[in-house]
């Protein structure tokens, strides 16, 4: 297993960052700097540190670099028929593991196998002191010690450099099969998404854009059968395609100059009504409970909707990257993100304010 | 005696607070809420690990959250320590009481107050028991996934302490993959709304949630739980594999694993606890076997039949020499009962048993069972090995008699070099039990300074004068300097290629 490791320079790096009080702006494939608040500090590239370390298929257990490309990872897995079940957007070839991870986002396949902090085992990390942690393992159970890696997945870099990092793999289905049912009603789809979510059905996708209902399908080729003969529907030309383009926000709805919202509300929630939005304007993923709006609305009408709907929203592209862009929490838990970010960087050096204000 | 040790460590509440705290507790709660009196306290005296035990200053049954946040905002103005509880089946202690302190009981918040079939979440109290929900669920084909073998008696609560898994953790995940959110209260009275609590795939911010499950009551107290359910699968098929060598039943579980199947269960059992639990429940199992696998996949019927026709396929190749398909639901269950029975049925053949928890990676297991044999022998102590082997996670049970001089010693010191075997395998000391007080010095193996440091600062970022279950699941970084566990990292273990995780 090949690669550079490049811990020690890192390391130092960090330190003189840290004796100077430089913020660094961490960063592997730069394909994602449109995420979260706007980015300030030094960059620091971090896609040098690279290489898969351990790969057993046997053991589902992954362990790579953090600067590693997403395409690489996925690669090695293809070549022994497995996948990262929470299936990561790469929004560009450079893509890496570390920033999938420290975004903690999650495809279509998402809430059917586990989102990215379910998928992550145990990670090694630079804190803010230049200190090389360790946390968690390369296991499927492992309850010893506070689940710093889970926490880490998602926070943007925040909390420290993610070093290497150790994920559950899933073997790849034998069949898979898509599905697509007109139907162009948005009320009436997430009540049909709802319904299928209820009943023991191979699923591995469910969404619903401009005026079709979109399935996919996975398992045995007996499974994928028996579930295709119940649901109807057609078979498209490319529905892996699809997929693809919804997972990298290529299809046709991600390409429009408003801003793009991610609203993660309760699947079965209601479709949600807002002023001046048509339902083309809307893409619903997850089985309902990701929804995506490409809309000019203020933040408040967004965020207020988002919040009666039992959920939250992201001011996910474009927008004013300098306001809030991540649903603002309560002052406990704000208190207490400020506290977590103090532990591990308490210099805060580490990609200031991408998160809150203060973490 | 470790039991003596831990009563040492903290003295009883001074007469003079333990009078103000009962008055003022008695204020905010009904009268039978509070218990002082020694016969009172004595059922709280031990989770199930039953070899530590001390009694509580006093134990509070508050009946909801606005009770639970009044209690530790008193706790917090009178310097009180807390330790949560719910049906005290954790097997690490963390549920172990302090004389000095407060025990705090959440079996009254026992409902399920929200059970909504289109968004496939019940939201319940911390007291509901783990089983229930799946019985509340059953009405609208649901399940709830994580099953403990305590589900029949230990609560949400709990399992959300301790991340508590199951049989079904390879294919349905722990409780930390089964929490969309929870609500909590910190020790400063503060209600934290975590994840998607009311049924959203994830919360803003930093995952709170993920961090708060299996933190052993060391950051709050968990007051609401909104719990993912799943369909029922509509099929189950089982089968039994036997093996006449050990090694090669680990390497049928390779097999099926590397060959693209996620079996929703597949245990392993030596033959010292096949042949107890098949003396126990007559089970069916072959006596002379080395080992036998019990392999369960479900789905859709189409999908789980021709699953199990390739898992038997791959048993037989892989050397089985017996593999038997259970033909009805009754076999199956009689399968299984053996396997959920092995505890108690390690129980009918020795005094006292003591289970341990490490993981490790599957690959490992040949040589891990030989140094199990080998740190048995040379302990003088007889061990029943029971593996969750899809995800990894060891039971290996050691048989003795507390009531002769010395075993008890022995056997704890049997456990530890266990565990340490399980970390140079490059595994971890606890998979799915938790840390507790049981593991707290092996915690030092597990992790170096730096790591436990941080842990101690996490804690205080939601607990900063260390009243919430004091003591447990991080040990002092001058615990660990005088046990000089940091020195056994000067390469004496196995596997010393390994990195230590």
């Amino acid at each position: 297993m090949g690669g550079t490791d490049l811990t020690d320079s890192l390391r130092e790096t960090v330190r003189a960052a840290g004796r100077r009080g430089t913020p660094l702006c961490l960063r592997g494939g730069g394909t994602r700097t449109f995420y979260g608040r706007a980015p300030a500090g030094d960059v620091l590239d971090l896609s040098g540190h690279r290489g898969i370390v351990r790969y057993q298929p046997t053991e589902l257990v992954i362990t790579a670099r953090a600067g590693t490309p997403l395409a690489e990872v996925t690669a090695a897995l293809a070549e022994h028929g497995q996948m990262l079940g929470f299936e990561p957007p790469a929004f560009g070839e450079d893509a890496t593991l570390g920033g999938a991870i420290a975004c903690g986002l999650g495809g279509p396949r998402r809430p059917f196998a586990g989102a990215a902090r379910d998928a992550v085992l145990g990670l090694r990390c630079l804190d803010g002191t230049g200190e090389v942690l360790r946390f968690g393992g390369e296991v499927m159970k492992n309850v010893a010690g506070y689940d710093v890696p889970r926490l880490m997945t998602g926070a943007l870099g925040t909390l420290g450099i993610l070093l290497e990092i150790s994920l559950k793999v899933l073997p790849r289905p034998g069949t898979e099969l898509t599905l697509i049912l007109e139907e162009p009603d948005p009320q009436r789809a997430l009540e049909r998404m709802a319904g299928w979510q209820r009943q023991p059905l191979p699923l591995s996708g469910l969404a619903w854009s401009s005026g079709r209902l979109w399935l996919r399908l996975e398992g045995t080729a007996e499974g994928v059968a028996a579930a295709r003969a119940r649901l109807g529907g057609e078979e498209p030309a490319d529905g892996p395609a699809f997929w693809r383009g919804l997972r990298d926000h290529r299809l046709a709805f991600f390409s429009d100059e408003r801003p793009l919202w991610r609203l993660a509300v309760p699947p079965a929630a209601p479709f949600i009504r807002l002023p001046e939005t048509r339902p083309g304007d809307w893409l619903l993923d997850w089985g309902g409970a990701q929804r995506w709006l490409r809309s000019t609305l203020p933040p408040e009408t967004v965020r207020a909707a988002a919040t009666a709907a039992g959920g939250h929203a992201t001011l996910f592209r474009g927008g004013d990257r300098g306001g809030e862009v991540f649903h603002p929490p309560s002052p406990a838990v704000l208190a207490l993100h400020r506290r977590l970010k103090a532990v591990f960087d308490p210099g805060g050096i580490f990609n200031p304010g991408r998160l809150y204000p203060g973490v | 005696m470790r039991a003596m040790s831990v009563s040492a460590q903290a003295q009883p509440l001074s007469p003079g607070l333990r009078a103000t705290l009962l008055r003022r507790l008695r204020r905010l709660l009904p009268a039978d809420a509070v218990l002082a009196r020694e016969e009172e306290l004595r059922p709280y005296e031990c989770d199930a690990l039953s070899a530590y035990r001390r009694l509580p200053g006093v134990v509070v049954l508050p009946r909801d959250a606005d009770e639970v946040r009044a209690v530790l905002r008193l706790c917090r103005e009178l310097q009180v320590p807390v330790v949560a509880r719910g049906a005290g089946t954790g097997l690490a202690g963390g549920a172990l009481p302090r004389p000095d302190g407060v025990l705090l009981s959440l079996a009254r918040l026992d409902r399920i107050l929200r059970l909504d079939p289109d968004n496939r979440i019940a939201v319940v109290q911390p007291g509901v028991r783990n089983l229930a929900v799946s019985e509340a669920a059953a009405a609208h084909g649901l399940f709830y996934a994580p099953d403990p073998s305590s589900q029949v008696a230990c609560t949400i609560g709990g399992n959300v302490a301790e991340n508590a898994g199951g049989v079904h953790c390879l294919k349905y995940g722990l409780t930390v993959h089964n929490v969309l959110g929870l609500k909590m209260i910190t020790m400063d009275g503060e209600l934290l709304e975590l994840g998607g609590v009311h049924g959203a795939p994830d919360g803003p911010g930093l995952d709170l949630a993920a961090l708060a499950v299996g933190s052993e009551g060391m950051l709050g107290v968990v007051v609401e739980a909104t719990l993912r359910l799943l369909p029922v699968p509509p099929a189950t098929r089982v089968a039994l594999a036997a093996f006449d060598d050990i090694a090669t039943a680990g390497k049928a579980v390779g097999r099926i694993i590397g060959a693209g199947i996620v079996p929703a269960g597949l245990e392993m059992m030596d033959n010292a606890a096949l042949r107890a639990a098949e003396d126990f429940v007559h089970a069916g199992y072959p006596r002379d076997a080395a080992a036998i696998l019990l392999c369960e996949v479900d789905g859709e019927a189409a999908e789980a039949d021709a699953q199990m026709a390739r898992v038997c396929a791959l048993l037989r190749e892989a050397g089985a020499t017996e593999v038997r398909v259970a033909r009805d639901e009754a076999e199956r269950e009689r399968f299984w009962k053996g396997r959920k029975a092995a505890f108690p049925a390690v129980g009918r053949i020795s005094p006292d048993y003591y289970c341990m928890d490490g993981t490790i990676p599957r690959h490992r297991l040949p040589r891990v069972l030989e140094g199990i044999a080998r740190l048995a022998r040379e302990h003088g102590l007889p061990v029943a090995n029971v593996f969750h082997a899809g995800d990894g996670n060891l039971h290996p049970l050691i048989l003795y008699d507390a009531a002769r001089p010395g075993e008890l010693e022995r056997t704890e010191e049997l456990g530890a070099k266990i565990l340490e075997l399980c970390v140079a395998a490059g595994g971890t000391i606890t998979g799915e039990h938790g840390v507790g007080m049981e593991k707290i010095d092996q915690m030092c193996v597990q992790f170096g300074t730096a790591e436990l440091q941080r842990f101690h600062d996490v804690k205080a970022a939601f607990d900063p004068a260390g009243l919430l279950n004091p003591g447990k699941a991080v040990p002092t970084l001058h615990r660990c300097a005088e046990l000089g566990a940091m020195h056994v990292h000067g390469g004496r273990l196995p596997f010393p290629e390994l990195e230590r995780f």
